[in-house]
C-alpha cells in the first residue's frame, strides 16, 4: 500500500478507482472494465512523469524522507554479500541509528557504514529516526580505523536528518564525535564512497560522507540545514520551508552542477519507493564501477585526492 | 513625544550623540548590569571587574592584547566568489555582508594575523560574532586554510580563537563542505607536527565545534562560554525538558571531559606561551621577553 505524498492526490484517486474496478467481480471478463483499467494506469504514467520531471526542492525534500524509500538496510542486504554487522563504539554504547560491519561488493571486502531510520514505528523509535547520537559516530570512526589497518574500501550509506539533539548527546561530545569522525574519512588511506540515498543532514550527514566520491539519488537532499530549521532561523516563521528549499538549492541536480557531488543515480519513475529493485540494483551497479576505479588508483593517492577535492572545491574559485 | 523631549531632545543630542560617546565612557555588563568605565573595561580586556562576565572582544583587540608589544600583521586570504546560490531570505545575503562590513569595518568573520608570542613566531586566527554571528562560510574556509599554510611554511603553532554560531546558512551545502575542508589544513598542522590550540569564546556552535573547534591538541575554554552542536532551544524543544543550570557552559564542559581548561582572559597569554614552547619542546622562553608588552588594551602583569 503506497503512501502518497500531498501533492500526489490525484494519483491517489486514481489509484482507488483502479482498485475499485480490479475488485469488481467481472473485472478480468469484462473487456470495458479491462480498457478502463489499462487507461487509468497510463493516466497514472503520465502523471508521475510531469510531477517528478521538474520537482521543486520542497517536493524533492518530501520524496527524500518518503516513509517507505528503502533505507540502509535495504541496500546493504541486497548489494553486500556476506553481510557481517559490528557493533558499539568501544566506549559508551551501541547506537542503533547508524549500522555497519563487514561484506562483500562484488568479490572485494569492504567496510560498509550507514545511517539506519527504520521502517516501522517501533524500528524507527529504536533507530532513532537516524538521528545519532555520538557513539554512533564513534563507531563509523571506529569501523573507518578498522578498514584502514586492512585497506579494505569504505562505503557510507547517508540517510539521517541530522545528528540529535539531545542532553546526553551534547554531554558526551555531539560536536567532538562528528568532527572526529569527519577527520578519520580525511585521514584513511583507503577510498570511500559515500552515496546519499535520502537525507544529507548538515553535520550528522557530512561526519561520513568527507569522501572520495559523493553520489547522490536523483530525489535525494543535502543540506546544512532542514529546510524548516532554515525558514525558523532566517525568515521567522517556519511555515516558510518551500521558500527555504529553493533558497538553499539542496537538490541533487544542483549540487551536481556547482561540483559538490560527483554523480547523480537516476530512479525509478515516482521515486526510488515506487520500484525498490530497481533503485537498488542501479546503486549497486554504480557502487560496483565506482570501486572498480579506485582499485587501479595506488593507494598512496587515495588520501591526496580526497584533501585536494575539498582544498579546492570550497573556494569556487576552482570551478 | 511631550515639549520637553521636543525642545530639550536636539540640544541634548547634540552633546551625546557624537558618534556614541556615552557608549564609548560607560559601559554595561551584560551579565550583572554594572555600569564600568569604558577605559576600566578595555583595560581588563572586556571582562566585568565586578563579575567576571568576559563579554565580546574584536579580533584587533585580541591580537593587541595577545601579541608581543601589540605588534602583528594580518594575513590575507583569498576572497571567494560571493553569494554563489544567490541566497535571498527576508534580505539579500550580498547586502547583509556588506551591513556586517559595515558595521564591523572587518571584509569577513574571521581574522588572521601573525607576530611574536613570547618571542615566537605564531599565527592567531581570531572569529568575530559580530560579523554575521562568526558563520563559516567559504571565505573562514580561505582564511583557515591560508593561516595554516603559513603556520606550515614558518613552522609556526597555529591558535584558534572559535566564536561562531555555526556554519552559513547563505552558503548552503557550500558552509557545510568548510567543515571536511578546514579539517584538512588540522590535518596538514598535525603532518607538520605543530601545535594547534583552540580557545572557544562565547558563543561556539553548530558545525563550527562539531569541526576544527574541537580537533585542537589542548582545548582551552573562556568562562562560562556556551560551547555545544545543539542549541540548548533546540535541545529544550526536543526533549521538553528544562537543562540544568549551567549546561553547555565551559565549565560543564570540562566536568563532563571536553576540554582541557577553562582560563580566564587575562591568563591566556601566558597560558598559550607556556603550552607552545612546551608542545614544541623547546626551553621556556626569558621571561623579561614577555612581559613588557602593554598594549593599547593593557593587561595585568
Amino acid at each position: 500500500m503506497t503512501i502518497y505524498l500531498d501533492f500526489e492526490k490525484d494519483l491517489a484517486e486514481i489509484q482507488s478507482k483502479i482498485s475499485d474496478l480490479e475488485g469488481l467481480p467481472d473485472s478480468s471478463s469484462s473487456k470495458n472494465i479491462k480498457n478502463e483499467i489499462k487507461l487509468l494506469k497510463s493516466k497514472t504514467v503520465d502523471i508521475l512523469s510531469n510531477l517528478y520531471a521538474d520537482m521543486s526542492p520542497w517536493r524533492k525534500c518530501q520524496v527524500a524522507r518518503h516513509p517507505e524509500r528503502p533505507h540502509t538496510t535495504d541496500y546493504i542486504n541486497y548489494i553486500i554479500s556476506e553481510y557481517t554487522p559490528l557493533s558499539g563504539d568501544r566506549n559508551f554504547a551501541e547506537d542503533l541509528a547508524i549500522v555497519g560491519g563487514l561484506g562483500r561488493l562484488g568479490d572485494t571486502p569492504v567496510v560498509v557504514i550507514g545511517h539506519e531510520k527504520g521502517n516501522s514505528t517501533e524500528s524507527r523509535l529504536k533507530r532513532n529516526f537516524g538521528m545519532a547520537r555520538p557513539e554512533g559516530y564513534r563507531k563509523a570512526a571506529r569501523l573507518m580505523k578498522l578498514a584502514d589497518k586492512f585497506g579494505l574500501p569504505i562505503i557510507t550509506f547517508i540517510d539521517t536528518p541530522g545528528a540529535y539533539p539531545g542532553k546526553g548527546a551534547e554531554e558526551r561530545g555531539q560536536a567532538e564525535a562528528i568532527a572526529r569522525s569527519t577527520q578519520t574519512c580525511l585521514e584513511v588511506s583507503v577510498p570511500i564512497i559515500s552515496i546519499i540515498i535520502g537525507e544529507g543532514g548538515s553535520g550528522g550527514a557530512i561526519a561520513m560522507a568527507s569522501a572520495n566520491t559523493l553520489i547522490m539519488l536523483e530525489h535525494s537532499i543535502y543540506s546544512v540545514i532542514s529546510p524548516e530549521g532554515c525558514a525558523s532561523i532566517l525568515w521567522k516563521n517556519s511555515d516558510k520551508m518551500r521558500e527555504a528549499a529553493d533558497a538553499l538549492k539542496l537538490t541533487a541536480q544542483h549540487l551536481k552542477k556547482i561540483g559538490v557531488v560527483d554523480k547523480v543515480i537516476k530512479e525509478p519513475l515516482g521515486g526510488a519507493h515506487r520500484d525498490k529493485n530497481k533503485a537498488l540494483e542501479e546503486v549497486k551497479k554504480t557502487l560496483l564501477e565506482e570501486l572498480i576505479a579506485f582499485q587501479k588508483i595506488d593507494r598512496q593517492k587515495i588520501k591526496k585526492h580526497r584533501s585536494d577535492k575539498y582544498i579546492n572545491m570550497g573556494s569556487l574559485s576552482n570551478l | 513625544m511631550n515639549w520637553i523631549s521636543n525642545f530639550v531632545r536636539p540640544k541634548i543630542n547634540a552633546i551625546f550623540s557624537r558618534k556614541g560617546s556615552s557608549e564609548t565612557l560607560w559601559v554595561k555588563c551584560e551579565s550583572c548590569n554594572s555600569m564600568i568605565f569604558h577605559k576600566e573595561f578595555s583595560q581588563n580586556l572586556n571582562v566585568c571587574p565586578s563579575c567576571n562576565y568576559h563579554m565580546y572582544m574584536s579580533p584587533e583587540d585580541r591580537f593587541r592584547s595577545l601579541f608581543d608589544d601589540s605588534l602583528y600583521s594580518a594575513i590575507d586570504y583569498d576572497a571567494p566568489e560571493q553569494d554563489p546560490l544567490n541566497f535571498k531570505d527576508t534580505k539579500k545575503y550580498t547586502d547583509r555582508i556588506k551591513d556586517a562590513q559595515r558595521s564591523t569595518g572587518q571584509k569577513e568573520a574571521i581574522s588572521i594575523s601573525e607576530g611574536q608570542l613570547g618571542g615566537m613566531k605564531t599565527i592567531i586566527a581570531c572569529q568575530d560574532f559580530k560579523f554575521m554571528g562568526g558563520s563559516m562560510g567559504m571565505a573562514v574556509g580561505n582564511a583557515i586554510l591560508e593561516g595554516v599554510k603559513r603556520a606550515v611554511k614558518n613552522k609556526s603553532p597555529f591558535i584558534l580563537f572559535a566564536a561562531a554560531g555555526g556554519a552559513r546558512m547563505q552558503e548552503s551545502v557550500l558552509s557545510l563542505i568548510q567543515m571536511p575542508r578546514t579539517t584538512v589544513a588540522i590535518e596538514m598542522l598535525r603532518e607538520a607536527k605543530l601545535p594547534y590550540i583552540v580557545v572557544l569564546t562565547n558563543p561556539t556552535t553548530g558545525g563550527v565545534t562539531a569541526s576544527y573547534a574541537m580537533l585542537g591538541d589542548v582545548q582551552i575554554a573562556e568562562p562560562n562560554a556556551l560551547i555545544c552542536f545543539a542549541g540548548p532551544r533546540v535541545i529544550e524543544q526536543t526533549i521538553r525538558e528544562r537543562l540544568p543550570e549551567g549546561f553547555q557552559r565551559s565549565e560543564y564542559l570540562l566536568d563532563h571531559g571536553m576540554l582541557d581548561k577553562v582560563i580566564s582572559r587575562k591568563f591566556l597569554r601566558e597560558e598559550l606561551i607556556k603550552l607552545i614552547y612546551l608542545l614544541k619542546n623547546q626551553p621556556p622562553p626569558i621571561r623579561g621577553n614577555i612581559t613588557e608588552s602593554d598594549g593599547p588594551n593593557g593587561r595585568d602583569s
